[in-house]
């Protein structure tokens, strides 16, 4: 067993855990193959169950005999460990630093981990895209699913059912495709049943500095729109950007050759400014020690609102051209692969009712970021505490799932989840003990046999058990299309994840308490009242029977 | 009624604030003796009380008219344009003299009229007794006693007839301190925590300049310190940075020396005098009027404007307050600070928003406790709303000796039973007595813990709010439990009946007829979405799903070469009566 060698201290007494809120716990910390186990000896009551890739960065210090490792997770928290020795403390410290960092995905955790309850559905098998296609079953005149990706060859980031235009036959989606950064040619993203619009989404044209055109993929864009209808292509770089993409043989749809198009530019930031931007954020909320002026300034300085507003805003233009200008969209950046689908999957949120339930949710992320592409084992590789500035690694998702959660704050009873729900899929996209969020692509997790080796995360979180912590008590079936307000007044700091671990949620925790209480005791007093009145309607019944005798 | 010259004006536009494209309502504008009308088009009123109007600004004449731009102090923003200059004149000489009356008599709440009859007039004024409030807080007792010192207002005009005092304190020594004191507002009792047998006392600045002393101020703070002899310190909290406090003394009064007085601890929290205040909040107040305002505005604004800053000095200022209670030692203030409810009655009112701070630290506490507050965030808007109404008595004068002068009790009212009528309005549906037991809350002043109080600043700017409430939806929840429980005990008792009985159906009709008209099983639907947040606003509605151009990401409305849809502007202007 490989993780023998990477442990050269297994086990150290007498050691002492730091958690900001909780008393100060002593106890034997153990390393395991995957977890940090901290457990004291009465009655083993205080644990600490840590996964290796939850961690983030380590820090250790030393005074006389006695270190001190602190740990920083993914999920933001801190924790510090007072350890007897200073060779164990040296030992524990590499020995982490090794684990949390393992080359191999099939070293990973959900490869090992065996499930301790019954799964009743396979995750695996609960969003299959066929299934997802026969939801827009009033489309099929119009659109296709397509296999022409099976073996991965077209592109290797597409999953290999998508859903094009009906009138496109493969050949010309394989011509369409070299036309495409990454080979990702337009594909439907959704369909808005009230008038037939839809949301598609691609890589960039490979045009370069030469305006190289493709006759194929001018004919598929066509092929969406209705007679006499026009669309909007939204890029979701600046023109600038935009046009010196052209110099690496990238660039933008000329609206010569796309005449029934027009293109509107709205820049979204990508890689490493948006993880520079949470680094500076959460380094801003672990600080009490701010006055508020510095407060204000960090909070702006991270720029973490700005990049909401600018998602949201993109998000909320598609959906308008879409439900109020009644004309189709096709989004794209440059890969694709993130700033397009944040935008594609926010429009959804905005415009369908069924993705703002729990299961219909899950689909969206399914459909819309694992199946789409994006690079989560490359993006959710660090989060704030790392030091390394590479450039694939970004909060993407999180800003996603801060964007969701922005407008759930402004609905909060269109929404079948509630916060923890999206609390949880961060904590996963980051660190899991599922297969859920492995891979960058499907290409990848077909080659890794997640399905056959590895849990899906769908597969516990659907039980009815894990369901009830993330339904909203709220929560009342509203089949409108959502309007949130981006008004920097309108977004808040999302502290159920930013402050989570650097303030007592006691009071609020008990309040919300209360609120379901008064919500559960009202469905009680309904649930009692109709037995009642059913026994007064019989009678009345009878004596309305009684008079039609007489 | 003279300076009303024009009382009806056509199709004038109102504007919305932050729409980029000047989306507007075109109606009718009228002026009444106490009110500013808007009638939209599609029948909405928007009601301005002329009090309420802190500025009225003419701007250059445009082609569509004259526009005019009227700032209120409850934060409202409305932007007209009138299309006829004339008209557009007439209106602002009109609204300069309305919005500043000379005397109190022409305010509102000498013309307004409830409909109460005098006793119940009488009994609303009767509602807090101060008397009462310190007889709850064990005062007088064996250290504290009532004084008579200021029966007249001879002492100090500025304080109220009855005042507490140490029961040691003699006569000549209040008279004297009074003297060292600006104002001569002496230390008084203004807080009595009974289990612990601490005091919170207040006074305005000493008279010290650079050197002068008072033996009978000295002795009177002695005394102060002696009524509880189971401290050894007391605190004086000077509310003022040092600097200010130091400054001060070249004007010749400044700050207790604290070689003079033993056994006091000396404190300075640093809360900015009145003047920064108000131009904190004016600044802030602009840049959120801002068309299109990026997020890092909003935030360098909020920074440089200083407001939460403030706001964190005051909480940390009562912070160390408590804690000090709570370590039993006496404390003593420097300067003015209302922190308790019960006194909102004898607090002055000032030309700068020392109250609206007040009222926005509660609003922080009830954010961090949600379940401590037996009231909920409405209510701190509408007794805000009231402060600047002049519609009600209670906030008119400076003095409790002016407001006798001004016979306030005979000609006006007061606004506590008006809102105690509307209870069920302003009660936290979550609040729960229990957690009272915790008596003394202990907020957390991290700076991360101070939010931008939208719901006072933008209460107007309905676009800018959330679409659903879970505050109402809770609110709601919370009557209609109520109410099923009385109709699942009526109908109960009525089927056990029927059953003794065993008579006809007469029994059953009557049964399901004292039911079904009002049973809330009949509208069971957990959202009342018509609800809004602030009920006030009882003629608004939260619509969800309305209009993107509502909101700020539809800027693009040109590009798409249509005209706007004909969809009505539901947040902002609508209508909102004060009385």
């Amino acid at each position: 067993m490989e993780f023998a060698e990477l442990i050269r201290t297994p086990r150290v007494d007498n050691v002492v855990l730091h958690r900001p809120f909780y008393p100060a716990v002593e106890g034997t910390l153990c390393l395991t193959g995957h977890h940090l186990i901290l457990s004291s000896r009465q009655d083993n009551t205080e644990e600490l169950w840590l996964l290796h890739s939850n961690i983030d960065a380590i820090d250790k210090r030393f005074v006389g005999p006695l270190g001190t490792i602190i740990i920083k997770c993914k999920d933001f928290r801190i924790i510090q460990l007072d350890i007897p020795g200073m060779e164990e403390c040296l030992n524990i410290a590499s020995s982490i630093e090794a684990l949390s960092t393992l080359d191999s995905i099939t070293l990973m955790y959900p490869f090992f981990y065996r499930p301790m309850f019954e799964v009743i559905e396979d995750g695996w098998h609960s969003f299959l895209p066929e299934q997802e296609f026969e939801l827009y079953s009033c489309s099929c005149d119009e659109w296709r699913l397509s296999y022409v990706n099976k073996e991965f060859a077209v592109c290797p980031s597409y999953p290999p059912i998508v859903i094009v235009p009906k009138s496109i036959d493969d050949e010309a989606l394989r011509k369409v495709a070299t036309f495409r950064h990454g080979g990702r040619f337009p594909v439907l993203s959704y369909y808005h049943k009230k008038n037939g619009m839809v949301i598609m989404r691609s890589g960039q044209p490979l045009t370069g500095t030469n305006g190289r055109r493709c006759k194929e993929d001018e004919k598929l864009i066509n092929a969406t729109l209705r007679a006499g209808k026009r669309g909007y292509i939204i890029d979701t770089r600046s023109l600038t950007v935009a046009q010196q993409a052209r110099a690496k043989g990238g660039g933008f749809e000329q609206e010569a050759h796309y005449p029934q198009w027009r293109r509107i530019h709205k820049s979204i930031e990508r890689y490493h400014i948006l993880q520079e931007s949470l680094i500076k954020l959460v380094e801003a909320c672990n600080d009490q020690t701010h006055n508020m002026d510095r407060w204000l300034s960090k909070l702006e300085a991270s720029n973490w609102l700005t990049h909401i507003k600018e998602i949201l805003t993109t998000a909320c233009l598609a959906a308008q051209c879409i439900d109020r200008e009644g004309a189709s969209i096709l989004i794209h950046g440059t890969e694709g692969t993130d700033s397009t689908l944040q935008v594609t999957s926010l429009a959804q949120i905005i415009l369908e009712p069924r993705s703002r339930t729990i299961r219909g949710f899950e689909a969206l992320i399914e459909r819309e970021w694992l199946q789409a592409g994006h690079p989560f084992q490359q993006r959710c590789a660090q989060s704030a505490y790392c030091n390394s500035k590479q450039k694939w690694e970004s909060p993407v998702f999180l800003l996603f799932l801060d964007c969701v959660w922005q407008i759930l704050r402004q609905f909060p009873c269109s929404f079948e989840f509630n916060e923890n729900f999206l609390i949880m899929l961060f904590e996963h996209a980051y660190a899991s003990q599922f297969g859920t969020f492995l891979g960058n692509n499907e290409s990848e997790r077909c080659k890794l046999k997640l399905q056959q080796k590895t849990m899906s995360l769908w597969s516990w979180v659907n039980r009815p058990s894990e369901l009830r912590k993330f339904t909203s008590p709220l929560f009342e079936a509203n089949n409108l299309v959502i309007w949130p307000s981006v008004a920097p007044q309108s977004l808040h700091l999302w502290e159920g994840i930013f402050l989570r671990w650097n303030r007592s949620s006691k009071y609020l925790d008990e309040a919300y308490e209360e609120m379901v209480n008064i919500i559960e005791y009202n469905k009680e007093l309904q649930a009692k009242i109709l037995p009642q009145l059913i026994p007064s309607l019989l009678l009345e019944g009878g004596k309305l029977q009684r008079c039609k005798q007489s | 009624m003279e300076h009303i010259r024009t009382t009806k004006v056509e199709q004038v536009k109102l504007l919305d604030r932050f729409s980029t494209s000047n989306k507007a309502l075109t109606g009718t504008l009228y002026l009444t003796a106490t009110h500013l009308l808007f009638i939209d088009s599609h029948q909405k009123e928007t009601w301005i009380l002329h009090h309420h109007i802190a500025s009225v600004e003419k701007l250059a004449l445009t082609t569509s008219g004259c526009p005019l731009v009227i700032q209120c102090k409850n934060f409202r923003i409305v932007h007209f344009i009138v299309p006829r200059e004339r008209d557009c004149h007439d209106i602002y000489n009109s609204l300069l003299q309305l919005s500043k009356q000379a005397k109190y008599e022409d305010l509102y709440a000498f013309s307004y009229n409830p409909k109460q009859n005098d006793s119940e007039r009488l009994r609303g004024w009767q509602l807090i007794d101060l008397a009462e409030e310190y007889k709850r807080m064990g005062v007088p007792n064996s250290n504290w006693q009532l004084s008579d010192a200021n029966r007249e207002y001879k002492i100090c005009e500025t304080y109220p007839r009855e005042l507490y005092v140490p029961r040691i304190a003699s006569k000549p020594i209040i008279v004297g301190s009074s003297k060292f004191r600006s104002k001569g507002r002496f230390p008084v009792l203004s807080y009595y925590h009974r289990e612990k047998e601490a005091a919170v006392c207040r006074c305005s600045q000493p008279l010290s300049g650079f050197s002068a002393r008072c033996l009978e101020d000295e002795h009177l703070l002695q005394a102060i310190s002696k009524a509880n002899p189971v401290n050894r310190y007391m605190y004086v909290m000077d509310t003022r940075p040092k600097l200010n406090a130091m400054a001060n003394r070249a004007a010749g009064k400044g700050y207790e020396n604290e070689d003079n007085y033993s056994n006091i601890r000396f404190q300075f929290v640093g809360i900015e005098n009145i003047h920064v205040m108000r131009s904190s909040l004016q600044k802030l107040l602009e840049v959120n009027g801002t068309k299109g305002l990026s997020v890092n505005d909003f935030y360098s604004g909020l920074e440089s404007s200083g407001w939460l800053r403030h706001i964190k000095a005051v909480m940390d200022a009562a912070i160390f307050l408590t804690k000090v209670l709570i370590e039993k030692d006496w404390i003593s203030f420097g300067h003015k600070f209302s922190e308790r409810c019960g006194h909102l009655d004898s607090d002055p009112k000032e030309v700068s928003p020392v109250f609206t701070q007040f009222l926005e630290c509660v609003w922080h506490l009830t954010e961090q406790f949600p379940q401590a507050f037996e009231f909920n965030e409405a209510f701190l808007l509408q007794i805000h709303e009231h402060i600047y109404s002049c519609q009600f008595g209670n906030f008119l004068g400076n003095c409790q000796k002016e407001r006798e002068e001004l016979k306030l009790k005979e000609k006006t009212y007061s606004l506590w039973p008006f809102l105690l009528d509307d209870q069920k309005k302003y009660l936290n549906p979550l609040y729960s007595p229990k957690s009272q037991a915790v008596a003394v809350l202990e907020p957390n002043t991290v700076s991360f813990n101070f939010k931008f109080w939208r719901n006072m600043y933008h209460q107007f700017d309905r676009t800018l709010h959330p679409r659903q409430s879970v505050f109402s939806i809770i609110m709601n929840m919370n009557e209609q439990n109520k109410q099923l429980e009385n109709d699942i005990k009526d109908l109960e008792s009525k089927i056990k009946q029927h059953k003794n009985k065993q008579t006809d159906g007469v029994l059953t009709k009557e049964l399901l007829h004292s039911v079904r008209p009002e049973s809330p099983t009949l509208k069971t639907s957990l959202c009342f979405k018509e609800q809004t947040l602030l009920p006030v606003n009882d003629a608004l509605r939260t619509i969800e799903g309305s209009n993107p151009a509502d909101n700020r990401y539809s800027e693009y409305a040109e590009e798409f070469s249509k005209s706007e849809p004909a969809v009505v502007s539901l947040e902002y202007g609508v209508a909102r009566m004060t009385c």
